[in-house]
């Protein structure tokens, strides 16, 4: 069988998404199914002073209203902080109740208030209309810098601050900087983004009134996590009564990791009601409600020498957690931040603080690459602001404080195990044919068009992550991640995964592993994921985890099923176990021409009658049946790398920015199939694209979202984008037997600071993202732009 | 989207007699649907026009073009007549959305609608349109009476919307990058008796550009533009530009669309 790893295989879950087979929450219909419609907040702030709803109750079709007073008369938990972490002086973050249903206050415009249930969705829609809340409307803050100088919004968290947290060592980064020649400076803002999966957030429970048994269907990254916390923390139902079954998912981006108010609400009101209640989002619901990511407002220092050597960085971060803090609201801007702003770069000492802040937006969260981007942001532009500054070429000052030798212990917490950051930059400046730019650039110019290049060269811990590193930082739970590798007595394989595949491709790259491994036929191999009364208790999809952690317990679990079937071969080959070779699907007998496939030793455990002269397969000791599982924990993050090189035309009439040439080398390690990397990090690269010159969540003065539909949201389309071209490089990792790094967030990692970088360098002055028209326009015209002022 | 009586009209009397109490006609529905799912809007009657015969069809002749008010952007887009008469009406109705609102958008629903980023309302005031309805014609200068306003009684139908052929026209659009609706478009063509340039998606609905129209009738070219100042003053302002970028567009498509006639 030729090698399935490395291969560019097609996808084997395509089938069904290209001809809308695909079964997402929103296809699911059940039988007496009701529909939820949730009331919303208009308010960004305000009092609730009374929840009328009793004419609504009266409404066509309407089977029940819940408001805040009786999830709490029912005791449901409140939506809860995952990860907590610590202040710098030793206290504990603050966090505010946070009711699935608000009680006496909202925070945010889309806070969840009430929620209708009926008998169809309009009947729902209409008694919505006729539920009365009483709002005392307050003023609001918005903005991520007025936060801590603003009225406190929740009871007990002054000056909105929910935790002031600091990472490094202080006083050897003043050190350094006292020794400094330079010292480079740089303010920027990494704008507030919305998630928007293409499949929005659905949610249907179902109680069983027999069994007592809850099924929850669920757009989830993570349905056993989602079962956990339900369970233990908003008291829904005992968690061994409980399933959560999450099928195709339409993609998460880390939007579809926590828990949300509606999944809980949705499960309660079937309880309560004895009938399945469904509630889809609405796409205005998904842009008001879904979490959102980013949110920084950063100073930046750099201490260098006349070198160019790099010897200490400073960091002042102020992050907007929005209304609340959700599930990895916390940990986001700090553990998967600050260890990130060094970059791929030797620096001795460093330093950096983050306050936390609440506001009266939607709560933030994890966002594809959740805390990595906005750290690469921080790091690439200040580290090409100090090449232009010094007068040195942008990629000989990167490559002059590359790391060079692996391990190395970076001096805020990773350690990073291999990596070879000079290969992928010189594979990319020769792609994106570095040394003829100033010829495009002339060419251009001839056009009328500013060209600029920009370079963002990152990296990333990924493969999270080691159990016993989270937990001691505040994480409420390890995560290792678990396989159970299922022969069936046919020959066929069911591999079930704790992770979750919402656009990931798991069916086809693990199926490819588990082929190699097994020596089983990619079409007899299934993945199953989703459910948790399917396979064992697993942490889910996020973080480039999935091939890392939830593939190495795959290989892990592979590995026990072919120590078994050693065992078994022998008694039926008639040798000892130690004499058996497994190749390609056949476990031979050395020095010999005795060999059984896996597939006859599958059948084998599972009807160990007789077999000619063997009167059981099955030796002293081995039970029946050939089932293993596998629980994999890390032994370190994993760090891809690699180097993206961006060029831009900018038009100097209007001040439109086009993408037109950009190049990408990764270092992912261990690639399964090329064609899926390369998927993701289109994807990646379109979605930071998107940051850079498109993307923006707005909120207004009194905290009205004005970016909440597409006619205001501006996505990347296909049109936006030139052809990339994409190339790797692999140091494979040694945190896992595989080598694999993770790939799935990259290019939303490296490609902000790549375009913006690029955008300054043709415009030659600071702009922040995203970098509309109208922003560049006004800077070319600051800077004395004939053809922008005409 | 609240429930509502759909009705089918065969002519334009039965429509006209359809259209009472809150009812409104429905031809391809791309603005009207959107609004009434959004509950933004709601009627009691929607009445179908689509089926009426005659209201949908190109007649060209010399002198002008008639489009029926149901014909769609993608016919209009398509028509081999249109392209070789005025060759700009076609570009813009090719430019409107996406391939499934021209398949299904109509010309008299965009005007009808009179939404201030619209196309086609740029193309009636710079091609000197005549709106005729079935009670009477309206030219178009007098037709678009504000933001999402019109001159239009209730129950009134646009049967034929009916432009004068230009000796050159041209038209240029910068999008909004979200909606990609016009952030500014500027319609300009050089008629038989007058120089006409309809701005769209900078106002509050669509208008005419004096300054510009006066320095064109007198050197229609793009340099005759360089000098003209277009005033800031009652331009739209939101999250995607401000009035002043707004009015420094209006020039730059100006001229775009001057150097494309």
């Amino acid at each position: 069988m030729a090698n399935l790893v490395g291969a560019r295989l097609e996808r084997k879950e395509d089938k069904k998404f290209l001809t809308g087979k695909g079964r997402y929450t929103a296809d699911i219909n059940l039988p007496n199914q009701s529909y939820a419609y949730f009331v919303r907040s208009p308010h960004a702030r305000a009092k609730i002073t009374k929840v009328d709803h009793s004419k609504a109750m009266k409404a066509p079709g309407v089977i029940d209203v819940f408001t805040g007073d009786s999830v709490a008369l029912d005791k449901i938990g409140g939506l809860i902080c995952g990860w907590k972490i610590v202040s710098h002086d030793g206290k504990d973050m603050k966090c505010p109740p946070h009711p699935v249903l608000a009680k006496d206050s909202v925070n945010f415009v889309g806070d969840h208030v009430a929620v209708v249930v009926a008998e169809t969705l309009e009947q729902a829609k209409n008694a919505a209309e006729l539920v009365n809340v009483s709002y005392k409307v307050q003023k609001a803050v918005t903005k991520t810098e007025d936060a801590t100088s603003f009225e406190t919004i929740h009871e007990g968290i002054d000056n909105n601050l929910s935790f002031d947290f600091l990472l490094g060592d202080k006083g050897k980064t003043d050190e350094a900087f006292s020794k400094a020649d330079k010292i480079v400076k740089l303010d920027i803002i990494n704008n507030r983004l919305i998630p928007n999966a293409m499949e929005p957030r659905a949610a249907i429970g179902d109680y069983n009134t027999s069994s007592d048994e809850l099924t929850l269907y669920t757009a989830s990254q993570n349905p056993h996590l989602d079962r956990l916390i339900m369970s233990a923390f908003n008291a829904v139902h005992p968690e061994h009564k409980f399933r959560i079954v999450s099928p195709d998912v339409g993609g998460g981006f880390g939007s579809k990791i926590n828990v949300y108010a509606e999944d809980v609400v949705v499960s309660y009101a079937s309880k309560k009601i004895g009938r399945p209640v469904k509630w889809v989002a609405e796409r205005s619901e998904s842009f008001m409600s879904d979490n959102h990511g980013r949110d920084h407002v950063t100073h930046a220092q750099l201490a260098l020498k006349n070198d160019g050597k790099i010897i200490g960085m400073k960091v002042d971060t102020i992050a907007n957690l929005g209304a609340y803090s959700l599930v990895l609201a916390a940990v986001t801007p700090t553990y998967l931040y600050a260890p990130l702003i060094l970059g791929i770069y030797d620096i001795p000492a460093a330093c950096c603080t983050v306050k936390g802040v609440y506001t009266n937006t939607a709560p933030t969260d994890a966002y594809r690459g959740a805390g990595r981007p906005e750290a690469t942001y921080v790091i690439e532009r200040i580290v090409t602001k100090a090449a232009k500054e010094i007068g040195m070429d942008q990629a000989e000052f990167r490559k002059k404080n590359f790391i060079t030798k692996f391990p190395h212990q970076q001096c805020l917490v990773h350690n990073i195990d291999s990596g070879d950051y000079n290969a992928h930059l010189d594979k990319a400046l020769e792609l994106a044919d570095y040394k003829n730019f100033e010829n495009r650039r002339s060419q251009s110019a001839k056009k009328g068009k500013l060209r600029g290049i920009g370079f963002s060269t990152y990296f990333e811990a990924c493969g999270v992550a080691p159990s016993a590193v989270v937990m001691s930082i505040g994480a409420g739970v390890g995560l290792w991640e678990s396989a159970e590798v299922r022969f069936n007595p046919t020959g066929n394989v069911s591999v079930f995964t704790g992770t979750h595949s919402h656009g990931q491709s798991h069916d086809t790259t693990f199926a490819q592993i588990v082929g190699d491994k097994l020596g089983v036929a990619i079409e007899n191999i299934d993945i199953v994921h989703g459910d948790t009364d399917k396979g064992p208790f697993g942490m889910g999809t996020y973080g480039s985890r999935s091939l890392a952690v939830g593939g190495t317990a795959i290989v892990n679990a592979c590995d026990k099923i072919i120590a078994k079937g050693k065992k078994v071969a022998a008694k039926m080959l008639e040798g000892k176990p130690e004499d058996i070779d497994f190749k390609a699907g056949e476990f031979i007998l050395k020095n010999s021409n005795k060999k059984k496939t896996i597939g006859e030793i599958a059948f084998a455990c599972y009807l160990p009658g007789t077999f000619g002269d063997v009167k059981s397969p099955l030796p002293e000791g081995v039970e029946p049946g050939l089932i293993e599982t596998s629980f994999f924990d890390p032994s370190n993050f994993s760090f891809p790398s690699g180097s993206h090189i961006c060029e831009v035309e900018v038009d100097e009439e209007t001040g439109e920015t086009k993408l037109v040439k950009y190049t990408v080398v990764d270092d992912f390690g261990t690639v399964i199939n090329p064609m899926i990397v390369e998927g993701q990090v289109y994807g990646g690269v379109a979605q930071g694209v998107g940051q850079a010159l498109y993307e923006n969540a707005h909120y207004d003065e009194s905290g009205q979202l004005t970016s909440a539909s597409y006619m205001d949201y501006t996505m990347p389309r296909a049109d936006n984008f030139p052809q990339i071209t994409i190339d790797y490089t692999c140091t494979p990792a040694t945190s896992n037997p595989i080598g694999a790094k993770g790939c799935g967030e990259a290019g939303t990692i490296a490609a902000p600071a790549a375009v913006m970088n690029a955008v300054i360098d043709a415009v030659g002055s600071d702009i922040s993202m995203p970098a509309t028209s109208e922003k560049v326009w006004n800077a070319l015209k600051k800077n004395g732009s004939k053809k922008a002022a005409a | 989207m609240k429930s509502f009586n759909f009705k089918s009209a065969t002519n334009s009397k039965d429509a006209a007699k359809l259209a009472t109490g809150r009812a409104t006609y429905l031809a391809g529905g791309m603005t009207l649907l959107p609004a009434m799912k959004l509950r933004l809007a709601a009627y009691s009657d929607l009445i179908n026009i689509k089926k009426i015969k005659g209201l949908s069809g190109i007649k060209v002749s010399s002198k002008s073009i008639r489009i029926g008010s149901t014909t769609t952007h993608a016919e209009v887009a398509a028509s081999k007549e249109v392209g070789k008469s005025i060759p700009s009406l076609s570009m813009l109705a090719e430019g409107i959305g996406d391939p499934q609102v021209r398949n299904r958008g109509t010309i008299g629903g965009s005007i009808a609608n009179n939404d201030p980023a619209a196309d086609y309302p740029s193309a009636c005031l710079a091609l000197n349109a005549t709106i005729h309805t079935n009670k009477r014609k309206i030219l178009s200068d007098k037709f678009f009476t504000g933001m999402f306003e019109t001159e239009l009684k209730k129950g009134e139908l646009i049967e034929t919307i009916e432009f004068e052929v230009p000796e050159k026209s041209a038209y240029a659009k910068f999008p909004n990058p979200a909606s990609r609706y016009a952030l500014v478009g500027v319609y300009v063509a050089k008629l038989k008796k007058e120089v006409r340039v309809a701005v769209t998606g900078a106002g509050s609905s669509v208008f005419r550009s004096k300054e510009l129209e006066s320095v064109l009738s007198k050197n229609f070219s793009a340099s005759a533009i360089e000098n003209v100042n277009i005033t800031s003053k009652g331009l739209n302002s939101d999250i995607h530009a401000s009035p002043e970028y707004r009015a420094h567009i209006i020039k730059v498509m100006a001229r775009k669309a001057v150097s494309s006639c």
